[in-house]
């Protein structure tokens, strides 16, 4: 039997204790474990930033952290964003289906955990801030171009 | 009647589920008891295989079984050819299939050789590390036109060389229309591999259910039909027994076409024998390697103009690079063959090509699908015979459209769909002068003539295609409004993000009466529409859209009929809107749609004959022959020439997809392909060393455009109605991708002038077109840029 170590992390604001082998990346925890199938993996290497989730408030990108690594940390994935299901979704959730941000919606996930970070950051930002923000998630379907459009919504619905 | 849906920005059905991550993708499947299967891959392009020893793979922890070719017994095989040549008179085709494991010999880097099936992807991967094979090497085939030469080594041992294919065509006399030409503009030109690289890699989840003897698959595929009845025909069950599920698919881009990929045959077959559900997920490297690329192919090209710049023929020749097996057949080719024609009155024209076998990852359509290529060569030849004539682009290719009153046009050759080349509708000339417009064409000229000249110079190009879609054979769809006044809508194509959830609620939407939210609808799953062929060749919303419209119109037929009787008055007197069927005039004799449906499935008495239950219809649609899209696309780059770094400034789109169902969906769908076409035009190169080993296997190697990359994109339309379908659609999936390689090259000379030697291959990028710079300043030194200049932009 493979030697395991016990992890107890906070996501969404629910504690899960369990006992994992030390190698075990925290993107196929998230997945695997505890069913939050939400957070994509799109590379394990650590460009394409599907996977990225929040880590104590900071974007990072799961599979390029073990699980351990975030034991006793507050972590949210996308899940986490529209606690009341798709009936009230986030203001950037909706302002992605606004704009027409998402078509696959594969890198969508890792996008709006990015941005929601940014976001609380920079609650107003122009065009090229959001692309530079941006430019460490990959999408293959939408161009960007109504991705940026969405945050600008998002951000006007904020103030 | 209330506004129509069809034509609306309608924001989309499926939107919140993949918003929430409550969407379901192949990976996301778990269930009780699940194994996960790794594949150990060929490290080396050619070679043969003397020993695979799987004894110590087989003890590691976790481990269930180990398969190589030899422990697949019968079942072993080579793939099927999935689309066999058209019937081109004289062509010749060696299909050479991949097989399920290499047996004796491996022919790309990545070829899977044995499969390792445990309890964890970790142990799985753990254990495939242990599996050894001896191999002993030959001498690759990497370079396509070295593939060809009579001493190369041959591939395919039973094949007297690697040519796969020789296929010509022609219509007029190009040799005539040389000789009366005024100017000959001979040209070689090479464009190379990209990739797909789709953010979710292919995955596959196989569960046989013994006590039902039902198999269920979940696949990443844009074809769920035929690969369930192909699995069917393999296992030797009944397509009944088989169920195959597309989910939601994270891009597809062509390569999740391809059948039968090595993985989706092996893995249904190992959930049988080990009694247990399977699991495979490609990782990223292995998606690199594993799954279908395109495109090299190196062509020789003449163009016949006369003085005033019209074509009087056209000659090609080309070689394709097939990579190591050509279970795809010969669309690509054919489609270079057929595109390169674009949007123009092309006279005479022979074309000519072979394929070509190497020790590369298999080839198949990849958006575009060969399309770039035909574009490429043609808009360039008309480039250098502007440039020679003293015409400009825009000029020259408005003297050569085919004319709208010259529709349907027959090119006299065949397409990919072994129907003829023949064009339904279009008004390219209209296109082209809007897309002039909206660039600023004329005024950036006559800027740019007294511009200083600075290290950053500014280039305008614009470049015309068309893109065959929405060809056959044929969708079905069925219609069905459910007793709580919903409407449940099924058709058998897959979705890859393309908005079918919302374009196709719109249509139904319009004949049932009901609102956009109120249709569901769902694709890609063979247990609840088991008919049609696949989502390719921008196809979908074409075929599909209008098998839905077909079965929509049927089931309002019964809405009314039905109604009609029920309020005893004809059905000419029954309105139908917002869900419910009242009498004309007399609102309040009224029914919702659900009460009409449970009415049409009672529970006693009797039923007039040749009644059918329910408001329900399922209709088919199969277009005679494919509808022909096009477009216009401008930009304005501005070049470094210290650098060769390029930026676009802007980027304008005018594309003709006839009637848009969703200008929202539409408008994504040319964004998308637009980033996917810079990304192979200046990002992206499957870059293989000269052992045939893959040099950009990674997303730090090969370079996908980031949201810096890439521009916002200025789109308009142009609408001429296909003739072909009654909601006058054409396909639009590819059109974004189809001619960016064309526009940079033309907008890059167009802003280093003398600076740059002619661009005649893709992809480009910086590095490339930095040697282009200089090989152009070594031929004939040109006045430097002033340092000031060059000190002003770091």
């Amino acid at each position: 039997m493979a030697q395991t170590v016990s992890v107890t992390l906070h996501v969404n604001g629910v504690q899960y204790e369990r006992a994992v082998e030390p190698r075990l990346l925290l993107s196929d925890f998230l997945r695997a474990e505890l069913g939050l199938t939400g957070t994509h993996v799109g590379c394990e290497h650590g460009v394409c930033g599907a996977c990225t989730i929040l880590l104590d408030g900071e974007p990072v990108r799961s599979c390029l952290l073990f699980s351990v690594q975030a034991s006793g940390h507050n972590i949210q994935t996308v899940e986490g964003l529209a606690p009341g299901g798709e009936a009230e979704l986030h203001p950037l959730q909706v302002a992605f289906r606004e704009a027409h941000a998402l078509q696959c919606g594969f890198c969508t996930p890792g996008l709006l955990m990015t941005l929601v970070a940014f976001l609380d950051e920079n609650p107003a930002p122009t065009r090229s801030q959001i692309r530079e923000a941006i430019s460490g998630n990959l999408c293959r379907c939408t161009g960007y171009q109504h991705i940026v459009d969405a945050v600008m919504l998002a951000s006007a619905a904020r103030t | 009647m209330s506004t129509p849906w069809f034509g609306q920005r309608v924001r989309r059905n499926e939107d919140p589920r993949l918003l929430t991550g409550g969407a379901l993708f192949v990976d996301d499947v778990q269930l009780p008891g699940l194994l996960h299967a790794a594949f150990v891959r060929s490290p080396i392009a050619h070679a043969r295989i003397l020993g695979i020893d799987t004894r110590t793979a087989r003890r590691k922890p976790g481990v269930v079984g180990v398969f190589a070719a030899d422990d697949l017994g019968s079942y072993w095989q080579h793939g099927p050819l999935l689309v066999p040549p058209p019937p081109i008179e004289g062509h010749v085709f060696h299909a050479r299939t991949q097989p399920m494991l290499a047996r004796e010999k491996v022919r790309y880097v990545g070829e899977p050789i044995a499969v390792v099936v445990a309890e964890s992807r970790y142990l799985a991967e753990d254990a495939a590390e242990e599996v050894f094979v001896d191999y002993d090497s030959l001498p690759p085939v990497v370079d396509l036109k070295a593939a060809l030469a009579t001493d190369a080594p041959r591939i395919h041992d039973d094949l007297e060389s690697n040519l796969a294919a020789h296929v010509k065509q022609r219509k007029g006399d190009y040799e005539a229309a040389r000789r009366d030409a005024a100017l000959l503009i001979s040209r070689n030109f090479r464009y190379d591999r990209g990739a797909s690289a789709a953010m979710e890699t292919r995955a596959i989840v196989a569960e046989w259910q013994a006590r039902q003897h039902e198999l269920t698959i979940w696949d990443t595929t844009q074809a769920p039909i035929p690969i369930r009845n192909g699995l069917a025909r393999l296992l030797g069950l009944s397509e009944s027994q088989v169920r195959v599920i597309a989910p939601f698919i994270g891009g597809g881009f062509g390569p999740k076409i391809m059948m039968f990929y090595q993985e989706e045959v092996l893995v249904p077959w190992l959930a049988m024998q080990l009694g247990r559900p399977v699991k495979w997920t490609e990782d990223r490297s292995e998606s690199f390697f594993a799954t279908t690329q395109e495109r090299e192919q190196i062509h020789d090209a003449e163009l016949a103009v006369a003085e005033n710049g019209r074509i009087l023929g056209v000659r090609d020749r080309f070689i394709h690079d097939g990579g190591a097996y050509d279970p795809y057949g010969l669309t690509i080719p054919i489609n270079s063959q057929c595109t390169l024609l674009g949007p123009y009155d092309v006279p005479n024209y022979e074309s000519e090509f072979t394929a070509a076998f190497t020790n590369k990852t298999i080839v198949t359509p990849v958006r575009g699908a060969g399309r770039q290529h035909g574009v490429f060569v043609m808009e360039r030849l008309l480039d250098i015979a502007a440039r020679e004539l003293g015409l400009s682009p825009v000029e020259i290719r408005r003297r050569n459209y085919i004319d709208p009153s010259d529709f349907p046009h027959d090119h006299k050759i065949l397409y990919q769909d072994s129907a003829p080349l023949v064009y339904d509708s279009g008004n390219y000339a209209e296109a082209l002068d809007r897309a002039a417009e909206m660039i600023g064409y004329d005024a950036f000229v006559q800027e740019n003539r007294v511009a200083a000249p600075s290290a950053k110079r500014r280039g305008i190009g614009i470049v015309s295609y068309v893109e065959g879609t929405g060809i056959g054979p044929y969708e079905g769809a069925r219609v069905t409004v459910e007793t709580d006044g919903k409407v449940t809508a099924a058709t058998g194509v897959g979705t890859q993000g393309q908005g079918h959830f919302t374009s196709f609620a719109q249509i139904v939407a319009d004949q049932v009466g009901v609102g956009v939210t109120d249709v569901r609808v769902v694709t890609g799953d063979t247990g609840v529409f088991g008919w049609g062929t696949g989502t390719f060749a921008s196809r979908g919303a074409v075929v599909a859209g209008n098998a839905f419209h077909a079965a929509a119109l049927l089931v309002r037929e019964k809405i009314l009929k039905l109604a009609a009787q029920f309020f005893d008055v004809i059905p000419e007197q029954i309105d139908l809107a917002e869900g419910r069927v009242s009498v004309h005039g007399t609102p309040d004799r009224s029914l919702t749609l659900g009460e009409l449906a449970a009415r049409a499935n009672p529970l006693r008495g009797a039923v007039q004959p040749g009644t059918e239950p329910g408001l329900e219809a399922t209709a088919y649609f199969g277009p005679s022959r494919g509808c022909t899209a096009s477009g216009v696309h401008a930009m304005i780059v501005e070049v470094d020439v210290e650098t060769a770094l390029v930026d676009v400034k802007r980027y304008v789109v005018v594309h003709d997809c006839g009637h848009v169902i969703n200008p929202l969906i539409v408008d994504g769908q040319i964004h998308g392909g637009v980033a996917h076409g810079i990304g192979n035009a200046f990002y992206e190169k499957l870059v293989y060393d000269e052992n045939g080993q893959l040099l950009t296997a990674s997303f730090m190697d090969y370079l996908l455009p980031t949201a810096l990359d890439v521009p916002d994109i200025e789109v308009a339309h142009v609408e001429t109605p296909s003739p072909l379908n009654p909601l006058g659609i054409k396909g639009v999936g590819e059109a974004g991708a189809i001619p960016v390689g064309a526009l940079f090259a033309q907008a890059i000379e167009n802003a280093l002038g003398h600076d740059v030697v002619e661009i005649l291959e893709m992809p480009l990028g910086p590095g490339r077109l930095f040697e282009l710079i200089q090989e152009a300043r070594a031929r004939a030194p040109v006045e430097r840029v002033p340092a000031t200049a060059r000190s002003m932009n770091p």
